[in-house]
């Protein structure tokens, strides 16, 4: 029991970063605060696929004397790309809170709510 | 030489467009470009559907590695009809798209609107060709970035938050399926998905494959809005550009749909979706979808917001063709996805008309416009009926084959929430059509003359398009029978 706990332990913090990523996005009305909480809810996937590439006693994937077990690059790769997505999500929210300030004054959910429903 | 390698051109040809176009001086010369490539696209994506048109496949391997190892293009009817519909409509809506765009968005950046336009576009094609689901999601990305952006370029301050809730819901839909292929691939070791199905069969009850499906599902569900995840829609279709509707409207959704089917059907399979009962889910999410998006319609009082409804509960028609589970329900699904795009296309270039003379799509500023635009109001009306689906027009062919596929498995309770949901479209089209055409015309606006050509001749070419396909059937449901067989799914039995 306390050995799955511990032996796992990358995926507790895959779990934890995951809800609290997740959660940040729903409940916060910070447009800013929303777009971090996005970035740990995405960073937490990153550490599920790089978990799951990891092979026992395995060694970095390059060939060389004496070394049979490999960690499968695959995963490592595929989640460089999910990087590069993240970084462009992350940078086209940011410049649309950027332009959103300069239109409502404001990057408050609820004040933004108000600002529109009092037109 | 082109014929063999047709599948990977509709993909970068586009895609190398895109940077091109953004570097090409300001006005009209990217949008000439940009309507070259598309058209371009437009009849490549024919060529291939007749090709994979008697059932056949095409199997293209990217950078001459072999799947399940390399990125393999797997082409069939469903794949290369999804394609036809998305280049069709970019290649209609790119001269409706001239003086709208001109209207709309600031000369200096028209270069970088039709580049952006361009890769939502290679985005879309992208998922309706691949054949390997980790592909399928950067393609899913790709198309989400750019409307983003393409929504955020509305004139007026709120598309800017339609866009950034649009770009939280989408990350969130988008990390899902991350999320979902992960588990999948964690369990079968492969992202091929005809090598994904040989490999989850033995093992589908497995707790992880659950776990994964579950999230596929979820995250496929918040990118074609099906409801309760629906909210984004109205708000992102209402304030884009007016060409942007047209296009959105008319393909985003109906690919989210076509990557369902494929992740359903093709990944997993149809005996996965019994043993889980999510055809059941999918019937009830359908069932209260098309109603709740369809009385959403009749509360309001803008004609983008109610076509923006109008569109979440077609989607959810759609949802309720697979929750069948057989030939006949994703037969309904697959003809409905084509018939769809040809009617909200029409309407949303409808209302763009409108904007782009009266400046506002709300009732209290177009009361009576429709005696001054005949022409626009007559495709409003008439593609409106498709709407609704009355015979003579394509949506009565969905409608049809949608009723049938309920009537075959006596679901005489879904059959009668289709029945209502048509009720309760002719309620949101009539007050489009009274407040167009027998209000009476607040005073205090100046006339106003009919849209121009440019923007008539697209619009009316898919209002024939609809009266088309209402009455010769051919293409359309053949095309969905073959691609509903090779989807492995069999008609319903008792």
């Amino acid at each position: 029991m306390i050995d799955t706990i511990i032996g796992h332990y990358n995926y507790w913090v895959v779990i934890l970063l995951m809800m609290a990523g997740f959660y940040t996005v729903i409940n916060r009305g910070n447009l800013i605060k929303k777009i971090a909480g996005l970035n740990i809810f995405q960073t937490s996937v990153f550490l599920l696929y790089i978990s799951i590439g990891y092979v026992n006693e395995g060694t970095t994937p390059i060939i060389a004397e004496g070394f049979t077990r490999y960690a499968n690059p695959l995963p490592h790769v595929l989640i460089l790309t999910a990087i590069v997505v993240g970084v462009s999500t992350t940078a086209l929210g940011l410049a649309l809170v950027v332009r959103i300030k300069r239109a409502y004054g404001t990057i408050e959910e609820d004040e933004i709510h108000d600002k529109d429903m009092s037109l | 030489m082109i014929e063999q390698n047709l599948c990977l051109l509709l993909v970068v040809i586009p895609l190398i467009a895109a940077p091109v176009t953004a570097m090409l001086p300001a006005g009209r010369t990217p949008w000439f470009f940009t309507l070259t490539i598309t058209w371009l696209c437009f009849v490549l994506s024919i060529w291939q559907l007749t090709i994979v048109l008697d059932g056949s496949t095409i199997s293209y391997e990217l950078g001459g590695w072999a799947p399940p190892w390399g990125i393999e293009y797997h082409i069939d009817a469903l794949n290369a009809f999804v394609t036809l519909i998305v280049s069709g409509i970019a290649a209609i809506t790119l001269p409706y798209a001239l003086r709208t765009v001109e209207n709309e968005i600031q000369r200096r950046d028209t270069s970088l609107f039709y580049a952006v336009f361009l890769l939502c576009f290679v985005g879309l094609l992208g998922i309706a060709q691949t054949g390997d689901v980790f592909n399928l999601f950067v393609f899913l990305e790709i198309s989400s970035l750019s409307s983003y952006v393409l929504i955020g370029m509305g004139q007026r301050r709120r598309a800017l938050t339609a866009a950034y809730q649009y770009l939280i819901m989408g990350s969130i839909g988008a990390t899902f399926l991350l999320i979902g292929i992960g588990l999948i691939y964690a369990e079968t070791g492969t992202l091929n998905m005809q090598d994904l199905h040989q490999r989850l069969q033995p093992i589908l009850d497995h707790r992880t494959v659950h776990t994964g499906f579950i999230f596929l599902v979820v995250g496929i569900a918040l990118k074609l809005a099906l409801f309760p995840l629906h909210l984004w829609l109205p708000n992102a279709y209402k304030y884009a550009p007016s060409a942007i509707s047209v296009f959105l409207s008319a393909t985003a959704t109906k690919v989210a749909v076509y990557v369902m089917l494929r992740i359903v059907f093709t990944v997993f399979s149809i005996d996965f979706l019994k043993i889980t009962s999510t055809e059941f889910i999918f019937l009830m999410l359908g069932a209260f979808g098309v109603l709740v998006a369809s009385t959403g319609a009749i509360f309001h009082y803008d004609i983008k917001r109610i076509l923006a409804y109008s569109s979440i509960a077609q989607v959810s028609y759609m949802v309720l063709g697979m929750g069948f589970a057989s030939t006949l329900g994703v037969t309904a699904t697959v003809v409905h996805m084509f018939n769809h795009a040809l009617m909200k296309g029409a309407l949303f270039m409808a209302a763009g008309a409108i904007v782009l003379r009266i400046g506002s799509s709300k009732f209290e500023n177009i009361y009576g416009i429709g005696r001054q635009m005949p022409w626009t109001f007559a495709a409003i009306f008439i593609a409106g009926l498709s709407l609704i689906g009355i015979p003579g027009t394509a949506g009565f062919i969905s409608k049809w084959y949608f009723m049938l596929a309920a009537l075959e498995q006596q679901a005489w309770l879904i059959a009668l929430v289709i029945l209502f949901g048509s009720l309760l479209s002719v309620v949101y089209m009539w007050k489009i059509f009274e407040a167009l055409f027998f209000h009476r015309p607040t005073n205090t606006s100046p006339p106003v003359s009919e849209a121009p050509l440019s923007l008539l001749l697209p619009m009316w070419t898919l209002v024939l398009a609809n009266i088309y396909f209402g009455i010769n059937t051919d293409l359309t449901v053949s095309v969905a029978e073959t691609a509903v067989r090779l989807l492995g799914i069999t008609a319903y039995h008792e």
